[in-house]
């Protein structure tokens, strides 16, 4: 279990990560390594084969972390653990994902940028990125870009970027007035990746609900991202307080995300499994995002 | 038993000696030695195929390779070793790599040795092995049939071993039953995953009159698999030396599987012409390094009308992967004498196969054995007392051994030494508040909860009787003279000139703290303080003293060791008695060994330190009276003399001791998502007299935790088309966030009998029961729906698989 040869090297300047990306391009390819808690098992057991590895840690901008009036912005260097440490309240959603991903260990090495650029689809970031609607500024031979979650992930292990760009920060809105979060998840152990798992955000107006958004993950190539404000806000207008009667209601409209599960059963999960942990996570979520929602009515 | 101490560390909860140098990065394992300059280092190249003929073997591209010493493959292999000399007479010839054939995935095929690991594995890449694949089985009824693809061209079946005993009138039995209660019922795979794998340098050497072998690894025994080992290599074992590290990091049984290996990088090393280094990493470790043994098992009660079980029919088929490596058949033999468990049941029949598929080779594994055996035996159980309208508590009371009939034979030989099973049961009983637990739970129950309430019994054999393996040969097969039995102990105490006490012992341990209690043991026969005594625990079969038994396996430490210490201080202190006799002018039967001195028992002001009686041995042996020889060292080989060969009725007593586990565990399963999580165990166990209580309890939670892999999380699972778990990505080992279950532990002590200080093993009893009883809990959680758990492991997939009866929905992984 050692990898291949390959090439190591660690600019400080932005300018020199996506020079050596261009040059490792024309010569088998690059790839950036900050955390490295997915890509060095990859390495060792040779199922990747990059012929350079750029590591970014070094470059400064991209160890900033900053925390900006409605949104916080997280540099691609920025391990995960820090996140947890100083931004939880800030972005209480992140703040709730982040103890399900893997162990502390694991997050002290692991960086928030380099879960999303992974695309795992059981991974609970990408899922956090969508729920919330953020942004990733990537960088790259041609400038700098921006492109919202949902626009970034294109399957399972894959995303929008291009050889030789690179994910330099994601941008992640602080709760407005009125939101609120869910967060649930089901793994056969604590810190594996999820069999499936939700993340819900809902915004409400007095006692109406004025925006409700499921993201589904384990379920599919990608995480699912889902608009529930209708059903949401008709369960609501019909329950209001009664959270078991909500519940009910919620589970028919979580249903329909439920019957979309499409990751195929393996040892650990069955796909009617994964349904069944869907529906019940999904609604969980909701319910939780709801009753959320009432400690921020004023943001 | 039981002659007491004149001291008093025995029984104390001292700190573990070995933890300071662990804890602060000094501990010595093997890939923190480097006995041999020079040494080169191997990447072994392994099949990725279940079954194929092996058509041709390219090296040479491999051997071009800049940094490679040496390529070896099959022809190699064939040219210097001999096949392991198996169990049986099964011919299913085993080398450490394929060389006709490859039968399972990650079965060794060539070894490169180069400069570096790195080097090793760029030029495995390089390695052409051409294979005719062929059709693979793993299932164990699938390879027993006419049409299966057959594993071994020279066999005339997968069916290694077959077996049938019977004891007592079984037919009559059942006959005359008022009810026959029988159920089918699989024990995975799998293993203990050590934190450090295998590693092993071995050095070949041609000397004047041939091969000389010296070889480091982690290997801990048995070392009955040394003359198995010399006979590959063909050299005689005083060609063959073995050294191991005085840190093991881990095994659990898993390490005894390593011996392949270092006949392997003996190979390598002949055709490298220099010491062979291979540090096995965790991926080949869960492909093919070893496992516990996977077994379908049908158990039949004849039970009587007052729920007394008055026979028991078992069929044991057990999964021993692709070949026989020994010491296997022996997961089938190890619990023979103690088949029917904490029950008082006097007929028994038992039909015992072993099967090759195509799966890794099994082994040791904690709980050997009886593992398999108590999932049977002990959901079989609560089958009975659910067929007869009882609690299973009082169903398995009524059953039990009472505790006037120790020490008790059991119809396959086996003689409980010790035990209070009745006493045991009413403390679980007590302490887990059975009863009002059982209310409450009907009460949550009718919320609509998913709980429940199991128990397991288990009576845990320890300190193996080598004799059992005979078994797998019918006694008419037996050639006499050559019977085997026996569960000796080899240790040597000697006190150098200063009055320091140096132990050797023949236990290699895996980090069990042999040395801590090997210290308390010494200290208090000869009154000395801790410090004065200095166990050495790493082994060197040249000069630390060994026998075909030696090594650390079956939990033979506390009983046979620490038997095996008190003979030899025992001896020594005959010798300090003689010699504080000249300085205090007093007769050796009137002295005592306490508080560093020896001293008149009747007058304790007159004495002698510990120390100056020593000196006097060594430096003025003229002084000892004619006929004293100026020994300050002692032998000792402990040889109970209840393990006894296997009879020709085929009785053995396959154990010297047996203790006792009795568990109660609470789950609650959520009835959303069919998580499963364990609320409650309460435990208690008799393992004889407490050494140290500290260590107890560490081995009684690792042997709960491993019982709780084997319930909930692990499993070596193969698809159908034979391809394995081979990460830890799915093999999933629990960790703490998954072991922070709530324990009430308790005890009973039955002294044992047959070991000197009473004490019996207690580092696999909680691995054999926690399974059975967790699936009690489970199965008693599901009451409503009417489902009987047959298998492990439990997780909310196979709850809802269970559940929703939907059969299609099961994966091929089982």
């Amino acid at each position: 279990m050692k990898a291949a040869p390959f090439s190591y090297v660690r600019p400080t300047r932005l300018d020199d990560v996506v020079a050596e990306l261009e040059r490792a391009e024309s010569t088998g390819g690059g790839k950036v390594i900050a955390g490295g808690q997915s890509l060095l098992p990859v390495l060792a057991m040779r199922l990747g084969r990059p012929k350079t590895l750029v590591d970014i840690t070094r470059v400064r901008e991209l160890a900033e972390l900053q925390d900006d009036v409605g949104t916080v912005r997280i540099g691609a260097a920025v391990r995960q653990r820090r996140v947890e440490r100083e931004l939880a309240r800030r972005v209480p959603l992140v703040g709730r994902a982040l103890p399900w991903v893997g162990h502390r260990e694991i997050r002290s090495r692991g960086t928030v940028c380099g879960s999303l650029a992974h695309a795992d689809p059981s991974a609970e970031l990408p899922a956090v990125a969508l729920c919330l609607d953020a942004t990733l500024t990537v960088v790259g031979p041609e400038g700098r870009r921006r492109v919202p979650a949902a626009e970034f992930f294109t399957g399972a292990m894959s995303t929008v970027l291009a050889p030789a760009e690179l994910v330099t920060s994601v941008t992640v809105p602080t709760p407005r007035a009125g939101e609120g979060f869910g967060f649930e998840e089901l793994a056969r152990r604590h810190g594996d990746f999820a069999l499936a798992g939700a993340a819900a955000r809902v915004r409400r107006d007095g006692d109406a609900v004025t925006e409700a958004a499921l993201v589904g993950f384990g379920v599919a190539d990608r995480a699912q991202h889902r608009d529930l404000t209708v059903p949401m806000a008709q369960a609501v207008s019909q329950h209001g307080a009664d959270e078991k009667a909500l519940t009910t209601t919620l589970a028919e409209a979580v249903d329909q995300i439920a019957a979309e599960v499409v990751t195929a059963s393996d040892a650990h999960a069955s796909q009617q499994y994964r349904r069944r942990l869907m529906r019940v996570l999904g609604t969980r979520a909701l319910v939780r995002a709801w009753t959320d929602s009432r400690r921020r009515t004023h943001a | 038993m039981a002659q007491s101490g004149s001291g008093n560390y025995v029984g104390q909860a001292l700190a573990r000696v070995e933890d300071p140098a662990l804890v602060t990065g000094r501990g010595r394992f093997l890939d923190d030695l480097d006995p041999v300059p020079g040494t080169l280092v191997a990447a072994v190249v392994r099949s990725p195929h279940p079954h194929a003929r092996i058509r041709e073997v390219d090296l040479e591209r491999a051997r071009q390779h800049p940094g490679v010493a040496a390529v070896i493959g099959p022809e190699e292999v064939l040219e210097t070793l001999r096949p392991f000399p198996l169990s049986l007479k099964t011919p299913m010839p085993y080398y450490p790599t394929g060389t006709d054939k490859v039968r399972f995935v990650g079965e060794p095929v060539a070894v490169v040795v180069a400069t570096d690991r790195y080097t090793a594995e760029d030029a495995a890449e390089l390695v052409h092995i051409d294979y005719e694949l062929l059709p693979a089985v793993v299932d164990t009824a699938e390879a027993e049939r006419e049409d299966a693809p057959l594993l071994h061209d020279t066999a005339e079946s997968n069916v290694a071993s077959d077996r049938l005993f019977t004891f007592g009138d079984v037919e009559a039995a059942f006959d005359g039953a008022a009810h026959v209660v029988s159920g089918e019922y699989s024990f995975p795979r799998y293993s203990s995953t050590p934190m450090e794998c295998y590693s092993v340098i071995s050095e070949w050497r041609e000397e004047a009159d041939g091969p000389q072998v010296t070889a480091w690894s982690n290997f801990h025994g048995p070392f009955s698999m040394v003359p198995v080992l010399a006979g590959a290599l063909g050299i005689g074992t005083a060609q063959l030396r073995l050294i191991i590290p005085q840190d093991n990091g881990g095994s659990f049984g898993i390490k005894a599987g390593i011996y392949p290996y270092v006949a392997l990088m003996a190979v390598a090393s002949k055709y490298a012409g220099r010491p062979v280094r291979w540090t096995e990493d965790r991926i080949e470790h869960l492909l093919a390094s070893s496992a516990g043994s996977d077994r379908v098992m049908r158990f039949s009660a004849a039970v009587s009308e007052s729920g007394m079980v008055e026979a028991l029919d078992v069929d044991f088929r057990e999964n021993v992967g692709a070949y026989l490596r020994p010491p296997e058949p022996a997961t089938l033999y190890r619990c023979f004498g103690n088949i029917t468990g904490a029950y008082r049941i006097q007929n028994v029949r038992l039909r015992s196969r072993a099967v090759v598929t195509n799966k890794a080779p099994t082994g040791l594994n904690r709980g050997f054995g009886g593992q398999q055996l108590y999932f049977g035996l002990e959901r079989l159980m609560d089958k009975i007392a659910r067929t007869l309208g009882e609690d299973p508590v009082e169903l398995r009371r009524r059953n039990l051994v009472p505790s006037s009939a120790f020490p008790y034979a059991t119809p396959t030989g086996g003689i409980y030494d010790s035990g209070d099973y009745e006493q045991a049961v009413a403390k679980v009983v007590e302490s887990s508040q059975y009863q009002q637990l059982r209310a409450r739970q009907e009460e949550a129950r009718s919320r609509g909860e998913l709980v429940g309430t199991g128990i397991a019994l288990a009576v845990e054999p320890s300190a193996t009787n080598i004799g059992y393996v005979g078994l797998a040969t019918p006694a008419e097969e037996r050639p006499p003279g050559r019977d085997k039995s026996g569960s000796t102990e080899h240790v040597r105490v000697s006190v150098d000139p200063f009055g320091t006490v140096s132990v050797l012992l023949g236990t290699v341990p895996q980090g069990q703290g042999h040395a801590t209690v090997a210290r308390q043991v010494v200290a208090d026969r000869l009154g000395l303080p801790l410090a004065s005594v200095v166990p050495k625990v790493d082994m060197d079969t040249d000069s630390t003293p060994w026998t075909v038994t030696s090594g650390s396996y079956s939990s033979r430490f506390s009983p046979l060791l620490t038997s095996a210490l008190v003979e030899a201080a025992d001896r020594v202190a005959e010798t300090i008695k003689v010699a504080a006799g000249v300085l205090l002018e007093a007769s050796p039967q009137d002295l005592e060994l306490a508080e560093g001195t020896v001293r008149v028992a009747e007058h304790p002001q007159r004495s002698v330190a510990f120390r100056h009686a020593a000196g006097l041995v060594h430096w003025d042996p003229g002084s000892l009276p004619d006929g004293i020889d100026a020994q300050l060292y002692a032998e000792a080989a402990f040889t109970p003399p209840q393990s006894t060969a296997a009879s020709r009725t085929d009785q053995i007593n396959s154990s010297l001791c047996y203790g006792f586990v009795a568990e109660v565990v609470q789950v609650r399963i959520d009835p959303d998502t069919y998580e499963i999580s364990i609320e409650q165990v309460n435990a208690v166990h008799d393992a004889g007299t407490v050494l140290n209580p500290l260590l107890i309890e560490g081995q009684v939670h690792g042997a709960m935790v491993h019982g709780l892999g084997g319930a909930l999380y692990e499993e070596m699972a193969y698809d159908q088309s034979g391809q394995p778990t081979s990460t830890f990505m799915d093999y999933l080992v629990p960790t703490s966030a998954e072991a922070d279950f709530p324990l009430t532990g308790d005890r009973v002590v039955t002294p044992s009998p047959v070991t000197k200080l009473g004490a019996k093993g207690s580092g696999e009893g909680s691995s054999m029961s926690f399974p059975a009883a967790v699936a009690s809990a489970v199965e008693d959680a599901l009451s409503a729906h009417r489902i009987e758990i047959t298998s492990l492991p439990l997780h909310g997939n196979v709850i809802h698989d269970l559940l929703s009866g939907s059969e299609d929905q099961k994966t091929a992984q089982h």
